[in-house]
């Protein structure tokens, strides 16, 4: 322990160390937050999607805060909804059987970006003659742009970015930027007006009881601060759920690796003979073993879960190349007089290797267990690059896989592989600078060189 | 004239010598290598027998040729005019027993383990029959002319890098020996950790920024579309593209291999003949060439061979993301048409494309290594 914590010391003294503990420390703090804020089967259901889950959000939509680096500012979505009780609806009874209600929607749009597309959805409830409404679209000018009027049925949709007749009104311009745009704007591309809009809705009821109901969707061109992908869903989701899963596999799979090749270094000195010929006759074997192909493979025939993909990483990582490293130490530690005297009391075949052999070798394991989380971290990212990713899970690997089955870098959704990336690389410099430091103070032999 | 005649023969006989050591050397070389061939055709033997396995595990392989087999005689029975005559039950009978007669002929009526010794060869020979749904670019089917279409284009992006790599390393490593300490020195040092992400990673990025935001270098792929009919454009082209692959394997590898490689150089720089080298007077360049970089070959050929067989390993997801059309993108396409025997085929290939880096690499080993040369020393591993 004492020990333990002299190295502890000594580490602070490489202050690529000390950064690579501090990220790690914080991605430990995210991974210790995201299942508190978002329980895993939540994290799953959201990611998978479905009906209503991710419908008032923009498609390919960068994160909010790239308006800071825009000249031209883009909206954010803005839905309101006539359930809301803040927003006023006016009903006036015209006579005994009609009444008209009214439903004023009023927002500010301080941007000069035009929206993605705008949506109305109505709610009517009526049993024989359906309520009939009249659209009135009002500029910050105080300019009025009549939509068009039409009868509700029980549930619909109004698409006014597809409405060609009112495209042809405002003189060609769709019309999610025909409504916007600024006639005064001194600038070779349009610009959309800053102020109050309002979009008045008067409606007809023909019967007792019947009503409606308005919900407006007004999809931007940024959304929170990760953005979103082709499916509506928000990124925030899969970066934040993709750093324990990272962590998880990385950490597990270096684990399991490096302790069971240790534990087999070390049967194979202390046994020698055939056990060690055998032993290292399958490292040979396993060397031209091809790795990915075969977690290809086995992610294309068997499953694609990411806790069977761990198991075969371990599996065929048993017998790896650092098993030679381990051998060729473990046969400088056996001619120790200390492993003699135990012998010579009488200690087990087992009781050497775990108590004496392989204890010796941890402080050079531990910076090359650092090291290759990131190795693993990696991998589970290739993978689901390739489209054999956990197919429930996010992860930062799918969103990349995403982002280059859309053609992201094509297409200039730079944010879309960045923010996976930036994370990926954060993370895999972080253990690595971590390792490096660590290698240099438990092997004080490299230092300097 | 005594004199001269005398100073002949001795020159005579120490090529006799000279000569007969060449041999000797060259025998050793030669048996060592054979030794090595024979014990890499066992171990990739044995490689593709796990490749096979796995792939049957659980009858896997076989459920699907099964299936096939179904729903192609199924087929015939229904395109038979002379079969709707018979009644339901003589037919599904007719059709059980062309079954059981196809899985005969196929051989899938015998134990796996029989079976699996079959697989064993056909996959040795590559002879992995038709492919389900991809095709070569002559459009054959068979597996084989798939997978033999695509190795020259991986090899000639491999090949490159890696040679590229491996000098580059070795000069910056000397360079930086030479300067230990100096500001490149700490830089490259702590630039080491960056070889933690893999090259295809640093591959999108150098796409975003060279592609896509500059548009000075292709996206990915190895000619420009249409291909140009001139011989000179057309290498010109496959050069233009090779541009940006051969940088992301650079990126990703080089500045933890020189690092590692200039502590080797620092590690036998202090050793006491090459201050005796360095006291003779020799230039620096001789001392780095005679007395660092030859005794540490070996050790610098094994580290380079790991990583030679990390690339490989690599090759599916690194041309994937360049679309460079060669061995790895065939396998990323076929787990998208699901097609099994290029997946196996893929798989084999790789196996036996490591067995060949570790030959070459032991061959070179061989070489530069004088404990080979000298005695017996075929037995290291």
């Amino acid at each position: 322990m004492n020990m333990f914590l002299k190295s502890l010391r000594e580490i602070t003294r490489y202050p690529s160390a000390v950064a690579g503990l501090i990220i790690i420390l914080v991605l430990v703090g995210i991974s210790i937050y995201a299942p508190i804020v978002m329980p895993y089967s939540e994290a799953v259901r959201l990611w998978r999607g479905g009906l209503g889950v991710w419908e008032d959000n923009p498609r390919v939509a960068p994160p909010a805060w790239t308006n800071l680096f825009r000249s031209v500012h883009l909206p954010a979505t803005i839905v309101l909804n006539s359930t809301d009780p803040s927003i006023e609806k006016e009903v006036v009874e015209v006579n005994p059987t009609t009444r008209s209600s009214t439903v004023t929607f009023s927002f500010d749009y301080p941007y000069e970006g035009f929206p993605q597309e705008i949506v109305l959805l109505f709610n009517a409830k009526y049993t024989e003659k359906s309520p009939f409404v009249g659209l009135t679209w009002i500029k910050p000018d105080g300019k009025e742009v009549n939509m068009g009027s039409f009868s509700l049925k029980a549930s619909q949709g109004y698409y006014v970015s597809q409405d060609e007749r009112l495209q042809r009104r405002l003189g060609g311009m769709p019309p999610h930027e025909g409504l916007f745009l600024d006639p005064e704007a001194v600038a070779e591309t349009p610009m959309a007006m800053a102020g109050t809009y309002q979009l008045r809705i008067d409606g007809v009821l023909f019967e007792e009881g019947a009503d409606y109901d308005v919900k407006m969707v007004m999809y931007g061109k940024v959304h929170g601060i990760a953005g979103t992908d082709h499916l509506r869903r928000d990124l925030s989701v899969a970066l934040l759920w993709g750093t324990p899963i990272a962590l998880a596999f990385g950490l597990l799979a270096a684990l399991g690796t490096s302790l069971t090749t240790m534990v087999i270094a070390g049967i194979s000195t202390w046994f020698g003979g055939w056990v060690d010929t055998f032993i290292q006759r399958i490292t040979q074997v396993n060397l031209i073993l091809p790795f990915l192909p075969i977690l290809i493979m086995v992610g294309t025939f068997y499953s694609r879960s990411i806790w069977v993909i761990l198991g075969v990483t371990i599996l065929l990582s048993i017998f790896g190349g650092s098993i030679l490293t381990y051998r060729a130490i473990f046969l400088q530690i056996r001619e120790s007089p200390y492993i003699e005297a135990a012998q010579s009391y009488g200690a087990s075949d087992a009781r050497i290797i775990m108590n004496y052999l392989v204890p010796r070798i941890i402080p050079l394991l531990l910076p090359q267990l650092v090291v290759l989380i990131p190795t693993f971290v990696f991998l589970e990212a290739s993978l689901a690059y390739l489209g054999l990713g956990d197919p429930v899970l996010p992860t930062w690997g799918k969103i990349i896989n995403d982002a280059q089955n859309n053609g992201a870098l094509f297409q200039g959704h730079y944010y879309w592989v960045l923010e996976p990336a930036v994370l990926l690389i954060v993370t895999g410099l972080a253990f690595s600078m971590l390792g490096f430091a660590l290698d240099r103070v438990f092997n004080p032999r490299l230092r300097g060189q | 004239m005594e004199p001269d005649t005398q100073q002949a023969e001795k020159e005579n006989l120490s090529a006799m010598v000279g000569k007969r050591s060449a041999t000797n050397t060259f025998s050793r070389i030669f048996r060592y290598s054979a030794y090595k061939i024979v014990m890499l055709f066992f171990t990739v033997a044995i490689g593709v027998y796990l490749t096979v396995l796995i792939a049957n595990m659980g009858g896997y392989v076989d459920t699907i040729r099964r299936a096939q087999i179904r729903e192609a005689i199924a087929l015939v029975i229904r395109g038979d005019e002379t079969m709707r005559l018979l009644s339901v039950e003589e037919r599904t009978a007719i059709m059980n027993e062309m079954i059981v007669q196809e899985e005969e002929r196929l051989g899938l009526n015998q134990p796996f383990i029989i079976r699996s010794f079959g697989f064993l060869k056909n996959a040795l020979l590559l002879d992995l029959g038709f492919a389900e749904q991809m095709t070569s670019d002559s459009g054959s089917k068979l597996v084989r002319l798939v997978i033999l279409e695509r190795l020259p284009a991986t090899l000639m992006l491999f090949a490159t890098s890696n040679l590229f790599l491996f000098f580059f390393s070795v000069f910056v490593a000397l360079y930086l020996s030479r300067r230990y300490g100096s500001f490149l020195d700490r830089v490259i040092i702590a630039l080491a950790p960056t070889s933690a992400a893999p090259g295809w990673f640093y591959g999108i990025f150098l796409i975003l920024i060279f592609a896509a935001l500059w548009g000075i270098l292709p996206f990915g792929g190895m000619v420009s579309a249409p291909p140009p009919e001139n011989r000179l454009d057309y290498a010109l082209s496959v050069l233009r593209h090779m541009i940006l692959p051969i940088t992301a394997v650079v990126i990703s590898q080089i500045f933890l291999t020189a690092y590692n490689w200039r502590t080797f150089f620092l590690i036998y720089s202090s050793e006491d003949y090459v201050e005796m080298a360095k006291a003779k007077g020799l230039t620096s360049r001789d001392v780095e060439r005679r007395y660092v970089l030859r005794p540490t070959l070996p050790t610098i050929i094994t580290s380079f061979a790991l990583l030679v067989i990390g690339l490989w390993t690599g090759a599916p997801i690194f041309e994937t993301v360049f679309n460079w059309p060669g061995l790895g993108r065939t396998l990323f396409m076929a787990i998208g048409f699901y097609d099994t025997p290029i997946i196996v085929g893929s798989t084999v290939i790789f196996a036996y494309l490591l067995a060949v880096t570790v030959f070459l690499l032991d061959i070179i080993y061989a070489l530069v290594d004088p404990r080979v040369r000298i005695d017996e020393g075929g037995r290291r591993a």
